[in-house]
């Protein structure tokens, strides 16, 4: 199959389709509306449904509603509008509905900016809702991964029959790669959807809630609910190691956009012969956690640092992973303004210039 | 009773065994009652999916026994909207009281409406929050004393209360809207013919549906029972004039 | 003979009944239920004309109204 140049938002929208998710619910926001757009034009054309809803939190609720007759529906928003969703985030996770949600990060608090960001990081992992709940989520850093992640949250979201989330940022979302769609789209094997509202017709009735009065039956819901989140830690993290082998003197902890700068970094460093690897988390949750303490305690590593368009917060779920063995730096740019390569160059080198502090945290 | 006695009146069987949580006298277990009805009588409660609210009868999905999803507060209509769309050929409703559709949930509603979505709502106006307690609804009357209106609800600071049927009839996308009452036999058969003719639209797939239905609450309004329906009668009525506001087939004015 | 059938487990004892019938040949029994209501009986059966008015007014769908042949058609609902 071809590769198409494609604008990121509309990628992510061809991937939907391509993972047969023809019903799309959403509402105009920057810096994400061209997915909204590219879908009232392509989704009459393969009998999908798009519907502009009155706000976010219409959509979240409608969203529900779609999923809960067994078909596959997404979303996609930015920061304020997915703060909207939350109440539905909760409700989907506690309902064990398969909702998808693509959040085109954007600089925040507040009504914040319109430029990349990546300071929604805590809201997407840690459960921007209330209750004891996980999100499952996926975070490319090119137009292609876009793609694919896109394509693998549908089906992650109906093995767990968990909402699951791809985070992108303002520049992927409005960049043009190219980009290539699977020709025949296989997917593993999915348990049915025999909790689906679809009229009872020959069977007993079926509920879909998340109601439960009796708290031992919502405790119980709870422990289910945790067992999933253990079975998506030990099966689901993903990562990508660039360039660590044992010469590496930091190792970088960057995703999404930031990622692919620090690889610029590694690249001209490595010129100079600085070694310097990075792993990149692609799953948010769940986190890879070890995977970065087993490369951060080698005696090589001088000292761990997060690069994030935010004022520091994946950086804690590093340093919890490191757990001390090495010092954790951060370096972070906020508002939308992306740190240049040249930025990280030199607060590495920084790190590298001085000599080995005891382990202090990264707020200093 | 000999042998060839023959029912003439039957709980529905739709309405299953249980019996409901609502307080005695509660004109939910009547507006129940005829939504099992209806739907049995259409022989549609094979293919129809109800929408819960969050409220006195979330718990509906103990009663009717057809598929059920229960809503958040007040976006019952969202969910209505989302599965209608994706599954046509199901028969949707939503259930809600007026805090759920009158106060939080009147953007979902408003545009569901003027989207002209084609699901049906059951909506039970009764004029206060009944699951919570008792406080001031949107459609609690004036001077109505509830929990957060001690001294009678002050129309100078909460403003009137809201007329759903009319605000939705104002719309310009066709729908069926019509208000209803329960406080005596004669609005009870009323009120079950809308109920009908609400599902007809939606199996025809004509248009977005509403019955507005007063009700009562006689544990928070602090009256029996027979009290509830008369002060239906007497307070609300005046004020929620009954009668079709809407039908697809009348023109519509511009 | 029309006549009504009241199921003890599902009245809750609110009375409705009792003050809608036509006929007045309904009131509340001194017994008391099981789950602890006084629930409504039919004192009369003889001048009951299988209306169903109780029945449509009942909150709990508690009430059955029966007829041997000839029915009450002044509505139908």
């Amino acid at each position: 199959m071809s590769r198409i140049l494609m604008k990121g938002n509309e990628a992510i929208a061809e991937a939907a389709i391509r993972a047969g998710a023809v019903y799309y619910f959403a509402y105009p926001i920057t810096p994400q509306s061209e997915v909204g757009e590219y879908m009232s034009r392509r989704l009459p054309e393969v009998g999908g449904v798009f519907v502009q809803a009155e706000s976010e939190v219409a959509v979240g609720n409608m969203l529900m509603g779609a999923v809960a007759s067994g078909k596959r529906a997404f979303t996609s928003s930015s920061s304020p509008g997915i703060s909207l969703m939350q109440e539905a985030i909760s409700t989907m996770a506690a309902a064990r509905l398969p909702v998808v949600l693509i959040n085109i990060m954007r600089g925040g608090p507040g009504i914040g900016g319109i430029l990349p960001s990546q300071a929604d990081y805590f809201q997407s992992t840690k459960g921007g809702g209330h209750g004891d709940y996980r999100v499952l989520v996926l975070a490319p850093s090119t137009l292609q991964e876009s793609v694919d992640l896109t394509m693998l949250a549908f089906h992650l979201a109906d093995k767990y029959c968990n909402p699951t989330m791809v985070v992108a940022d303002g520049m992927i979302g409005q960049m043009m790669e190219p980009v290539q769609f699977p020709e025949d789209y296989k997917e593993e094997p999915l348990p049915p959807k025999d909790w689906a509202t679809t009229g009872c017709r020959g069977r007993a009735p079926r509920i879909i809630k998340s109601l439960f009065l009796d708290p031992a039956m919502l405790e119980t819901n709870n422990v289910m609910l945790a067992e999933k989140y253990k079975l998506m830690k030990q099966n689901e993290v993903r990562f990508e190691a660039y360039k660590i082998n044992p010469q590496n003197r930091i190792l970088l902890v960057a995703y999404g956009t930031m990622a692919r700068i620090c690889q610029t970094v590694i690249d001209e460093l490595a010129e100079e012969n600085i070694s310097i690897g990075l792993l990149r988390p692609i799953t948010l949750f769940p986190f890879p956690g070890k995977e970065i303490f087993a490369e951060a305690v080698k005696p090589n590593i001088k000292a761990v640092l997060t690069v994030e368009m935010s004022m520091g917060q994946m950086v804690e779920d590093v340093e919890a992973a490191v757990q001390g063995r090495k010092p954790v730096e951060f370096y972070g740019r906020t508002g939308g303004i992306v740190p240049t390569p040249e930025e990280v160059r030199d607060y590495i080198l920084k790190i590298l210039a001085k000599k080995t502090p005891a382990v202090k945290s990264w707020k200093g | 009773m000999n042998e060839n006695a023959q029912a003439v009146f039957n709980r529905p069987q739709l309405f299953g065994e249980a019996v409901t949580h609502y307080c005695p006298g509660c004109a939910h277990g009547i507006i129940h009652r005829m939504v099992a009805e209806v739907l049995e009588e259409l022989g549609i409660e094979g293919r129809t999916v109800g929408i819960a609210p969050v409220g006195c009868a979330v718990l509906i999905y103990n009663y009717i026994q057809t598929d059920f999803i229960e809503a958040l507060h007040g976006r019952a209509p969202a969910f209505a909207t989302g599965l209608k769309r994706v599954s046509p050929d199901l028969i949707v409703f939503t259930y809600q009281g007026d805090g759920d559709l009158a106060s939080i949930g009147t953007n979902e509603i408003i545009h569901a409406a003027n989207r002209g979505e084609k699901f049906t709502t059951i909506f039970v106006n009764n004029a206060i929050y009944g699951m919570t307690g008792g406080q001031m609804a949107p459609t609690t009357m004036p001077g109505q004393i509830t929990a957060t209106s001690p001294h009678g609800r002050n129309v100078k600071e909460c403003g009137y209360p809201i007329r759903i049927a009319e605000l939705l009839s104002s719309l310009r996308t066709p729908a069926y809207i019509e208000r209803v009452a329960v406080y005596n036999p004669q609005n009870i058969v009323r009120a079950k013919r809308a109920i009908r003719k609400a599902f007809q639209y939606q199996i025809e797939g004509r248009c977005f549906s509403l019955v507005e239905v007063l009700s009562t609450c006689p544990t928070n309004w602090g009256m029996t029972p027979q009290e509830s329906l008369k002060w239906q009668e007497t307070t609300m009525l005046p004020y929620y004039p009954l009668g079709c506001f809407k039908t697809p087939e009348g023109e519509v004015k511009e | 003979m029309p006549g009504v059938i009241i199921d003890k487990g599902y009245c809750k004892g609110c009375e409705l009944c009792v003050k809608s019938c036509p006929q007045q040949i309904l009131s509340m029994s001194k017994e008391i239920t099981n789950r602890g209501y006084f629930s409504a009986q039919l004192h009369d059966p003889s001048r009951c004309i299988g209306c169903r008015i109780c029945a449509l007014v009942c909150p709990d769908g508690a009430i059955t109204v029966v007829s041997h042949g000839q029915r009450y058609e002044l509505y139908d609902y």
